[in-house]
């Protein structure tokens, strides 16, 4: 088992594009973290350049304390679940399975033995003696797996692990691989594009874009407190209403109608600011009738999401209507075509200056600072 | 059914009978002549007789070149999908500025080493190496020409293989060569058995090269030997020919056989991409 430390990291390809840009990242040993950011951010660049599949340009990578930058892949002691599982299709399961540690020379029996055993852990037990192309997506999932934790390496890096299963299996294979992590407690990296997947399994996870990391933290602190207009679009199934306000001393003034300034944001903003308003569709309350501080507007679309339902409300401002989406619990669901005035619950409001699209106040947790990374060092 | 289309249908499937005669006739020449007393050009049923077969089995040099043939077969494919799968893989992953343009240069260069046009100067080549009348000399010749065709088909093959195996078994340890030994050459295997069978075939029929390599009778392959086979009025010996063409076809009938059952194009199962 093994902490990883990235300092510095940069990977630029030939033409100068940078995938990895100056990036500092810590994962603590045994943690589940996860690698997010919408296409092209430089996620799965930065997860082969942990495994060693990309020689990265400048920076350094720890692993456990040793500087792997320069080493192959082979010698870092880490496993890698591909996104098409990479399985053998001319060795059977068990084959597939044993093959790593028929690379590190384990005798015939030995490994074999290994190989059953862990295959009956992910209840493979049946299916030793199949090729991967007579497995279900699931399975070739987990015998992927099987072959990737059979040789207890230090670190586990899964690229995009789910997207290959539907979404019913998706469901089962989030809390089956939280679980096996748990187990095993080996230090795991994962990448995804999906949020969900992100918030329901990481320990901590770091949302990335454009090659940088924009906020890293727990499911929990990226949630509720995105650290930029771009976090907090990304994150969430329903996304989140952002709204361009204006500071009016203590008050706010968000699409012609003023409300009061949250608390946090006192002595952050000067008067005259332009800021963005930005509230979760979950937590705004729709009135049916005018209440102080709501936004009025008018129902344009309600969709149906099982036990609520998302409401689509259009607020005349300006020249072009701002669109507000709240979502209302089962049962009370407006007519399209009705007004409606929406108010935030106290305390979910946060504020981005217009300018660079970052909280206004701190993040619950702070992205670590370069102190924090001395505590590591001398923690080892 | 009018009778028009009646006639019609007929007249479609007597076309058919005679062009499947027509091909038909060279192939019931070559099983029923060897086995005729007096075989003419003329394809009939013969009078039977192991006469022609007796005769061949006598000539000193006939059996053995079909083991000639046999072993600049084998020697050439070795070389060439040894070598050709090497090089193939290189090719599929190294980018290199003008590969492309090496690769079909080759090719096109290639159909020369074995043709008429540069048989001179592969000549003197040859001699200045000192290996006239050697069989490793018209394996090298063979190969050098064999090999492009070779590594395009494979390259094929290889650049439709996932990267992905490869990395995983990267990540796992493995190096190039154990990469290529134990992942790719088994998936692109029905690529390489194409290239066996297609280059094993070429040198089989090969009979120019040869010809002009080899000096001494019994290091010819039967290609070689087959023109040899004259009377002594100087007419060509059909009995002889037609008994030893049997004999030359059947390995290679036999080897695509063996070959379709044991290397046939199968399915791999993989995930869908």
């Amino acid at each position: 088992m093994a902490d990883i430390v990235l300092s510095r990291l940069v990977k630029e390809y030939a033409g100068g594009v940078r995938a990895v840009d100056g990036l500092d990242l810590s994962i603590a040993d045994g943690e589940f973290f996860a690698l997010l950011g919408p296409s092209g951010c430089g996620k799965t660049t930065l997860l082969r350049s942990i495994a060693g599949l990309e020689t990265v340009t400048s920076g350094r990578i720890e692993i456990g304390g040793n500087d792997v930058t320069a080493l192959q892949p082979g010698a870092r002691d880490l496993a890698m679940v591909f996104q098409d599982y990479a399985l053998f299709p001319h060795m059977t399961v068990r084959d597939n399975i044993a093959y790593p540690l028929k690379i590190k020379k384990v005798a015939k029996v030995e490994r074999h033995g290994t190989a059953d055993e862990t295959a009956e852990g992910l209840s493979l037990g049946g299916l030793l003696l199949r090729r991967p192309g007579q497995l279900s997506g699931g399975q070739q999932q987990r015998a992927a797996l099987a072959r990737a934790v059979a040789s207890r390496p230090r670190v586990l890096l899964l690229d995009e692990p789910l997207s290959n299963l539907d979404a019913r299996l998706r469901l089962e294979a989030r809390t089956f691989l939280k679980r096996l992590q748990r187990e095993l407690a080996v230090t795991t990296v994962f990448v995804t594009h999906d949020q969900a997947e992100a918030l329901a399994m990481s320990d901590r996870m770091a949302v990335m874009e454009a090659g940088r990391i924009r906020q890293v933290g727990t499911p929990s602190a990226v949630f509720h407190r995105p650290a930029s207009t771009f976090v907090a679009s990304f994150i969430g199934s329903t996304p989140t209403n952002l709204i361009d306000a204006v500071v009016d001393r203590d008050t706010l003034t968000v699409a012609g109608v003023v409300v009061p300034l949250p608390a946090e944001a006192l002595g952050e903003v000067r008067d005259g600011e332009e800021l963005v308003f930005a509230v979760r569709p979950e937590y705004l309350r729709l009135h049916p009738e005018a209440v102080p501080g709501g936004l009025p507007g008018t129902v344009a679309v309600v969709e149906n999401m099982g036990v609520s339902s998302l409401v689509s409300l259009e607020v005349a401002y300006g020249a072009a209507p701002v669109t507000v989406q709240v979502t209302v619990p089962e049962g009370e669901e407006p007519e399209p075509g009705t007004r409606g005035w929406v108010v935030a619950e106290a305390g979910r409001v946060l504020l981005y200056r217009r300018g660079d699209g970052l909280l206004v106040g701190s993040p619950a947790e702070p992205a670590p600072e370069p102190g924090a990374d001395a505590a590591v060092s001398a923690g080892r | 059914m009018t009778a028009g289309q009646w006639l019609r249908r007929v007249g479609f499937y007597v076309l058919i009978v005679l062009i499947a005669a027509f091909l038909a006739l060279p192939v019931l020449w070559l099983v029923f002549a060897p086995f005729d007393r007096t075989p003419t050009l003329a394809t009939s049923l013969p009078s039977w007789t192991l006469h022609n077969f007796a005769t061949l089995a006598q000539n000193p040099y006939a059996l053995r070149s079909l083991g000639n043939s046999v072993l600049l077969a084998a020697a050439t494919m070795v070389l060439v999908t040894g070598l050709g799968a090497v090089a193939a893989y290189a090719l599929s992953r190294v980018r290199i500025p003008g590969r492309d343009g090496l690769l079909y240069g080759l090719l096109l260069l290639s159909s020369i080493v074995t043709g008429t046009a540069a048989m001179v100067p592969i000549f003197l080549l040859i001699f200045q190496l000192n290996l006239i009348d050697s069989q490793l000399g018209v394996v090298l010749v063979l190969s050098g020409g064999l090999l492009p065709a070779a590594i395009f088909i494979m390259k094929d093959f290889m650049d439709t293989t996932p990267r992905s195996y490869e990395e995983s078994a990267r990540v796992f340890g493995a190096g190039p060569l154990r990469i290529l030994r134990d992942v790719v050459v088994p998936v692109v295997r029905p690529g390489i058995a194409t290239c066996a069978v297609w280059t094993v075939v070429n040198v089989w029929g090969n009979f120019l090269t040869p010809f002009i390599l080899l000096r001494s009778p019994e290091k010819s392959p039967a290609a070689v030997v087959l023109y040899t086979f004259y009377t002594e009025g100087g007419q060509p010996n059909l009995g002889l020919i037609s008994a030893f063409s049997l004999l030359y076809s059947v390995p290679v009938v036999a080897m695509y056989l063996f070959v379709n059952r044991r290397y046939g194009f199968r399915f791999h199962g993989g995930i869908k991409r």
